[in-house]
């Protein structure tokens, strides 16, 4: 602990001013050895909606439980609104917040339900029916006022709990990967209503999902999770287009990887020989010469235009051919028997085995570090 | 939000709505409960077994049983003729000599028959200190010789009292209502009318007071007791819950007889209770922890607490931690929480563990008969003691009759609060 940068046990005054919620080296253990949370530092906007983004295990919802006051950090501080909230019980935090399983009450009606942060904070009974209307009117359910959440279907129960979420005028909002129960027609319903519903308030979100793109499709920044810690923080679009490790890349949305060794640098761009022959050039992101690495290709971003000429061109075999509909995806097997998925027009007609020429702009390929898999990482398991 | 329309959300209520207004659909599910008859029959077939064997050892024997506690017919299959002669009997004073002629001849056809003492013996029942007054006239008109037998008959002072005639002229009814006034500690009057029995002879309703009082207080117990430990096992990880709940059922394994006769080792005078009291200070004396209500009630709250606690764990086990993190995060302090969220979830365990065991307490014997003293014996000893000891079947049946009306009120006024389908025994 003692090699921690001075001054991180208080909140830096710039931090404050800035975040609306601040989380300064923040950090969590449950046994005192592996770290659910590691070296954290996070600012989200007043008004933001952040998603937290990450597969199981890599502490997002250990960060969401820092932030309602259901874990405390071993280290680090949290503040909101620029004041520290380590010794605010989660009663006493004004966060609302929406589990998974909505964790409504089954014994109250739906609209007991919402009323019951109002008349834990003893409002008056007649203020109490008014906005309980209103923000039933808000999310449709004002019919359903005293049926009991049983009754109702899982998209209508998620409503209620969104519902009872609101009511008492949180500044922010946490939601645990509210929408994972519901299937996926109603689930993208749903992620618009929440959308519009963060418009219309104006309300800071943060938002905790495994459904990348789930966060692509809501957030206005996208914090990655891995291994107890932020891989990339940024804008969807910054995520999908210049994703920072090869962690990231295959995170978010989908991607080719091609193994190989990095033979030059030359500037932001490398010529990378690959594993099993052929060579490719690509933008270098953080890789040194000589060293192993994994260059990352989108497959809409390859081609099989024969007439281009800039960039890089792999000859390869058609291995099979996927039909969605809209487009479809064809395999190609490259001399080194490596794999490319190439996303192709539905009109594509090519048959197995038939040779084609795959391009794409060295822009596009992006070579990482081939570092244990997945890549990226402020992978930390023990203490100082 | 209104170009988002979720139609599949609103269609049962639409649904709900049309079915209210058409007729059509009425006769459609009166088609469905037709075509579904078949398999209801197939399905109660499949039970028929079990009912049969339910209704021959368990719902006829009881139904026989406590038919005793208001139909006995010794009196009138002993005493044809002076059946016959009362019935033109007013109801006060002395029946007419007929009367008597008629006893003295029924007495010596019982005599002949040897049903002398079955007689004499529910004759008793009815009317304390009749048993030996009947065998003495039945001996002394065996030996009369030649004297007439109305002499006989009036030489004994016991048929000159009026009492005598009308608790005879009431056994000749074969239907009672004695049994069951007599266990309420009532019975009828020379009047005509239904009086409490005189304080000396009381004793039903005291013990039955008892009995409810005793089942509370260790319904009390069991849940003071069990709520806190059940929450503990339902919140503990899986292997530490395991364990706790082995502990709590590994008493529940072995005898009743064997867990009371272990609780005699603890409680007696001489016992380990006893000497931990004394050597800790609290006590200065021994105490009679042994034959004592607090022993009985320390003995039956250990035997009680798995049934109390295992609904209220069952209960507690399907609420999930979010609950009462949903609770926190709208803003409710710890014990409001509880309160408003857990307490209402938990509510049919608790009043399910709660009932099992209040009931189970009132059919207590054993422990009661071992650890009890004689002023803690409830209903089920005495009604054990008129099955054994006294022979006296009318009475245990109606005893055990009581005992089956309050216990279905009690349960009947419970389904009323809560509704039966949130009853929730394990």
């Amino acid at each position: 602990m003692a090699t921690r940068p001075a001054g991180s046990a208080a909140p830096a005054p710039a931090a404050d001013a800035a975040g609306f919620v601040e989380f300064t080296d923040v950090e969590k253990s449950y046994d005192g050895r592996a770290f659910a949370v590691t070296r954290l530092n996070l600012s989200v906007a007043r008004g933001e909606f952040l998603t937290l983004l990450g597969p199981s295990g890599s502490g997002k919802t250990t960060t969401l439980n820092m932030l309602a006051g259901f874990e405390r950090p071993t280290h680090g501080v949290i503040t909101l609104e620029g004041r520290s909230v380590d010794r605010l019980p989660p009663y006493e935090r004004n966060i609302g917040m929406v589990f998974q399983n909505y964790a409504l009450f089954p014994h109250m009606t739906v609209e007991e339900n919402v009323a019951f942060p109002l008349s834990v904070r003893k409002i008056d009974k007649a203020d109490i029916a008014a906005r309980v209307a209103r923000v039933l009117d808000m999310v449709r359910l004002r019919q359903f006022g005293d049926r009991r959440p049983t009754q109702l279907s899982g998209g209508q129960q998620q409503r209620v709990a969104l519902a009872r979420a609101l009511v008492f005028k949180p500044s922010l909002v946490l939601m645990d990967e509210p929408l994972g129960a519901l299937d996926k027609k109603l689930r993208e319903h749903m992620q618009l209503e929440i959308k519009q519903l963060h418009v219309m308030l104006g309300v800071t979100i943060v938002y905790v999902t495994h459904d990348q793109s789930e966060a692509l499709t809501m957030s206005d920044r996208v914090a990655v999770f891995n291994n107890g810690g932020i891989a990339q923080l940024g804008s969807p679009d910054d995520l999908y287009n210049t994703p920072q490790s090869s962690f990231v890349a295959s995170f978010i949305g989908e991607n080719n990887t091609l193994a190989g060794k990095v033979e030059r640098v030359i500037g932001k761009e490398c010529r990378v020989a690959l594993d099993g022959g052929g060579a490719i050039t690509a933008h270098a992101v953080g890789v040194a010469e000589g060293a192993a690495c994994h260059v990352a290709i989108r497959p809409e971003r390859l081609g099989l235009a024969a007439g281009a000429q800039a960039g890089n061109r792999l000859a390869a075999t058609v291995d099979g051919r996927i039909y969605l509909g809209d487009h479809q995806r064809l395999l190609a097997r490259l001399e080194n028997g490596q794999v490319l998925t190439v996303k192709v027009g539905p009109e594509a007609t090519m048959a197995n085995g038939e040779p084609v020429m795959v391009s794409c702009a060295s822009g596009d390929c992006r070579a990482f570090p081939a570092d244990a898999g997945t890549g990226g990482s402020m992978s930390k398991t023990t203490g100082e | 939000m209104s170009a988002l329309e979720p139609s599949e959300l609103d269609r049962p209520a639409l649904a709900r709505g049309r079915s209210a207004a058409d007729a059509d659909l009425r006769s459609v599910s009166a088609a469905i409960r037709r075509a579904e008859f078949g398999d209801r029959l197939r399905s109660l077939a499949l039970a028929a077994p079990l009912l049969v064997l339910l209704a021959l050892s368990f719902g006829i024997p009881i139904v026989l049983l406590l038919s005793r506690a208001v139909y006995d017919p010794t009196i009138a299959h002993a005493l044809p003729q002076t059946s016959q002669a009362l019935s033109g009997w007013s109801g006060s004073g002395l029946p007419d000599d007929a009367a008597f002629l008629a006893l003295a001849a029924d007495l010596r056809d019982n005599q002949a028959r040897g049903t002398a003492y079955e007689l004499a013996k529910s004759l008793n029942a009815r009317l304390p200190g009749a048993r030996s007054q009947v065998l003495k006239t039945v001996r002394q008109l065996e030996g009369a010789g030649g004297k007439p037998p109305l002499e006989v008959v009036k030489s004994v002072p016991f048929w000159s009292q009026p009492g005598t005639w009308t608790a005879i002229a009431s056994g000749t009814h074969s239907v009672t209502s004695f049994y069951l006034l007599s266990a309420l500690d009532l019975r009828w009057n020379a009047e005509g009318s239904i009086e409490r029995v005189p304080p000396s002879q009381a004793i039903f309703l005291q013990v039955f007071l008892r009995t409810f009082l005793v089942a509370a207080a260790v319904t009390l117990a069991t849940l003071i007791l069990g709520f806190p430990l059940a929450y503990l096992i339902a919140s503990a990880p899986k292997g530490l819950a395991a364990i706790l709940i082995v502990a709590v059922l590994l008493p529940f394994w072995t005898s009743i007889l064997v867990r009371t006769a272990a609780w005699t080792v603890l409680l007696q005078k001489f016992g380990l209770v006893n000497d931990l009291l004394l050597w800790l200070g609290f006590v200065d004396d021994r105490l009679d922890l042994m034959y004592s209500r607090i022993g009985l009630i320390i003995a039956m709250t250990h035997i009680q607490l798995p049934f109390t606690l295992l609904p209220i764990y069952s209960v507690m086990r399907t609420i999930p931690p979010s609950q009462m993190k949903a609770a926190y995060s709208l803003g409710a302090k710890p014990f409001t929480a509880f309160l408003r969220v857990y307490l209402p979830q938990v509510f049919p365990g608790v009043m399910a563990g709660c009932l099992l065991t209040f009931i189970l307490c009132l059919g207590y014997y054993i422990t009661p008969a071992l650890i009890g003293g004689a002023s803690d014996q409830l209903i089920s000893n005495f009604i054990a003691n008129y099955v054994n000891v006294e022979l006296n079947w009318e009475m245990a049946a109606a005893l055990s009759f009581i005992l089956l009306v309050f216990t279905l009120a009690l349960f009947g006024i419970f389904a009323r609060i809560l509704g039966l389908d949130r009853l929730k025994l394990v």
